[in-house]
C-alpha cells in the first residue's frame, strides 16, 4: 500500500484499525465484561492512569507472575490531596498493606480501601525506580528504552492529569513482597506467582496512576516485568454498617472524615 | 566574625549557630560541602526534616529511594540521603544515637484526628510548620513528602506492626549531615504531645552549620 499520497496514507493508517495485541485498552470496556468501566492490560515496563468514580472497584491481576505495580492515588478534584504513605502505615499501625488496609490521604481521609490483596506481596518502603537507579542497574531508565524507570513513567502519567514531578509522592507497590528485619534491613520475598490479584475500592472520586516496572530490590540481573490486567466496575463504597468501617478506631475516624468531606461537597 | 566549634563535631568555621525553639519551624540553605550538626539538647526530641535541591526544589528528599538504595529503613552514619531522582543530597557523617526514622512521616492536624481523636484538631503539628516555613521558599503542600525523623524511634515488628515508641536519644547527643549539593533544609521541631516522640515534652534543638577546613581551603 503506497503512502506517497494523502489518500494512500489515509488508507494505510485506517487499515491498521482493529488490530488486537496482548497489551492494550479494550474500548468500550463492556466488550470485556458486561459491567466493566475500565478494561486494559499494561505491558511490562508500561503505565496507565484513570479518574475513577467513588465506589469503583479496581482489580489488578498479575497475569504471568512478574508484574510489580506501583500506585499513586489522588483526590480527583483536589489533587494536592494525595496518598500519604507515612500516614497509611503509621495511622493503621501496620507496614504491610493487604486486605482491609486503608490508603489514607494527607488530609486524614480514605482515598481507597484494599479489599483483596496479600499483605506479604506488597511494599510501602521502597517505592519505584528512577532514571538514575535504572541507568546504574540496567544501562538506561528512560521511557523510550527497554528498561523504563517507574518515576519516569509516573511523570508521564501525572502530566496527563495536569500534574508534575512535584506531585509524585512516595507510593505503594503490589505483587512483589519485601520484609523488614529487626535490624531494619530488607528481605526480598518476590512474587506470589501468576494469577495473583489486588482489588482497590475507591472511597472518594480519585485519580490513579499505575506504573508496572521491576521493583527496586528485584535481585534479577535482567529487567523482568510482565503484563498486568486491569478491570474496574461500579460497586458500593464502604458504608457505616460494613465491618471494614469499624475494624479499627483510626480507620473509623478516617471513614468519618471522608463522609464529612463528601457530605459538605454534596457528594453521596 | 568566625568562631571554631569545639562542642559539636566536626570542627570547622561556623557559618550558622541557632537554637530552634520548642514547637517551631526552621530552615536554611546548607552549601555543598558544609556540615549541618543537629543537637538534641534535652533528649528525645523528634526533628522532622525535609531536604530540597536548593536550585531545583522539584528534586527533594525521597525516603523510598534512600531506603531502597541502602537496603534498610534506619538512618545512621554512612547513610546517603537521596533525592526523588536517586541523587545524593546529604550524607550522615556522624551520629551519636545509632538509628533514626524514615517511615513515620510528620504529624499533622488531620492525622492527629485519626490517631488520637478529633479533640486534637486544633493542636499545632509538624505539617503546619513545614507549610509555613516552606511558604517562605515558594514551597506548598504539593512539595511535602515523607520526611526524616531525627531522634525518633519507629521499630517494625515481624508481623508488620509499627509505631512510634520511646526514644533512644539523650540530652546533648548530636548528628551531622554533609551537604552533597546545595541543599535547602526544612525542619519542624516536632510539637507532638500525644505520643512519646518528644518524651511528651517538646524541647529546643540546636542547629550548627560549619565549613570544614578542607572545604574552606584553610
Amino acid at each position: 500500500m503506497s503512502t506517497a499520497t494523502t489518500a494512500g496514507a489515509r488508507e494505510h493508517a485506517r487499515a491498521q484499525g482493529g488490530t488486537v495485541v496482548d497489551c492494550m485498552p479494550i474500548i468500550p470496556a463492556t466488550s470485556a465484561g458486561p459491567d466493566l468501566t475500565w478494561a486494559e492490560t499494561i505491558p511490562g515496563g508500561g503505565y496507565a492512569s484513570k479518574r475513577l468514580a467513588r465506589g469503583t472497584t479496581l482489580k489488578l491481576t498479575d497475569l504471568h507472575g512478574d508484574a510489580c505495580v506501583s500506585m499513586l492515588i489522588f483526590n480527583a478534584d483536589e489533587p494536592w490531596e494525595r496518598i500519604n504513605i507515612a500516614d497509611t502505615v503509621k495511622v493503621l499501625w501496620q507496614a504491610y498493606v493487604g486486605e482491609g488496609h486503608l490508603l489514607l490521604s494527607d488530609q486524614g481521609r480514605v482515598l481507597a480501601s484494599v479489599t483483596t490483596g496479600a499483605r506479604d506481596r506488597s511494599d510501602t518502603f521502597c517505592g519505584t525506580t528512577t532514571l538514575t537507579s535504572n541507568t546504574l542497574r540496567y544501562g538506561d531508565g528512560s521511557p523510550q528504552s527497554a528498561t523504563p524507570a517507574g518515576r519516569e513513567l509516573f511523570t508521564l502519567a501525572a502530566a496527563k492529569h495536569g500534574l508534575t514531578r512535584r506531585d509524585l509522592p512516595p507510593g505503594v507497590s503490589f505483587f512483589q513482597g519485601v520484609r523488614v528485619g529487626d535490624d531494619g534491613t530488607f528481605e526480598w520475598l518476590g512474587s506470589a506467582g501468576p494469577g495473583a490479584t489486588v482489588q482497590i475500592l475507591a472511597e472518594m472520586p480519585v485519580t490513579v496512576l499505575l506504573a508496572n516496572v521491576p521493583h527496586p530490590l528485584d535481585p534479577r540481573e535482567e529487567y523482568t516485568s510482565s503484563p498486568v490486567e486491569i478491570r474496574a466496575w461500579t460497586s458500593s463504597p464502604t458504608a457505616p454498617a460494613d465491618p471494614l468501617w469499624t475494624r479499627s478506631p483510626e480507620g473509623e475516624r478516617a471513614f468519618s472524615n471522608t463522609a464529612d468531606y463528601l457530605t459538605a461537597r454534596g457528594i453521596r | 566574625m568566625t568562631t571554631t566549634v569545639t562542642t559539636a563535631s566536626p570542627a570547622g568555621t561556623v557559618v550558622l549557630d541557632q537554637t530552634v525553639a520548642a514547637r517551631a519551624p526552621w530552615s536554611a540553605v546548607v552549601r555543598h560541602g558544609d556540615v549541618l550538626t543537629i543537637v538534641d539538647l534535652h533528649g528525645n526530641q523528634a526533628v522532622d526534616c525535609l531536604l530540597y535541591d536548593a536550585h531545583d526544589t522539584s528534586e527533594r528528599y525521597s525516603a523510598q529511594d534512600t531506603v531502597a538504595a541502602q537496603g534498610g529503613i534506619f538512618l545512621t552514619t554512612g547513610s546517603v540521603l537521596r533525592s526523588s531522582e536517586g541523587n545524593p543530597l546529604m550524607t550522615v557523617v556522624a551520629d551519636e544515637v545509632g538509628r533514626h526514622d524514615t517511615v513515620g512521616g510528620a504529624c499533622s492536624r488531620e492525622s492527629n484526628t485519626l490517631r488520637y481523636g478529633h479533640h486534637t484538631k486544633h493542636q499545632h503539628a509538624c505539617v503546619e510548620n513545614f507549610l509555613i516555613e516552606g511558604s517562605r521558599w515558594g514551597l506548598g503542600k504539593r512539595d511535602l513528602v515523607s520526611n526524616i525523623n531525627w531522634y525518633m524511634n519507629v521499630p517494625v515488628d515481624p508481623d508488620g506492626s509499627l509505631g512510634i515508641v520511646d526514644g533512644i536519644s539523650a540530652p546533648g547527643l548530636s548528628l551531622s549531615l554533609r551537604a552533597d549539593t546545595d541543599v535547602l533544609v526544612l525542619v519542624s521541631n516536632c510539637p507532638q504531645i500525644n505520643n512519646p516522640c518528644n518524651g511528651f515534652d517538646p524541647t529546643p534543638v540546636r542547629m550548627i552549620v560549619t565549613t570544614p577546613a578542607e572545604v574552606a581551603g584553610v
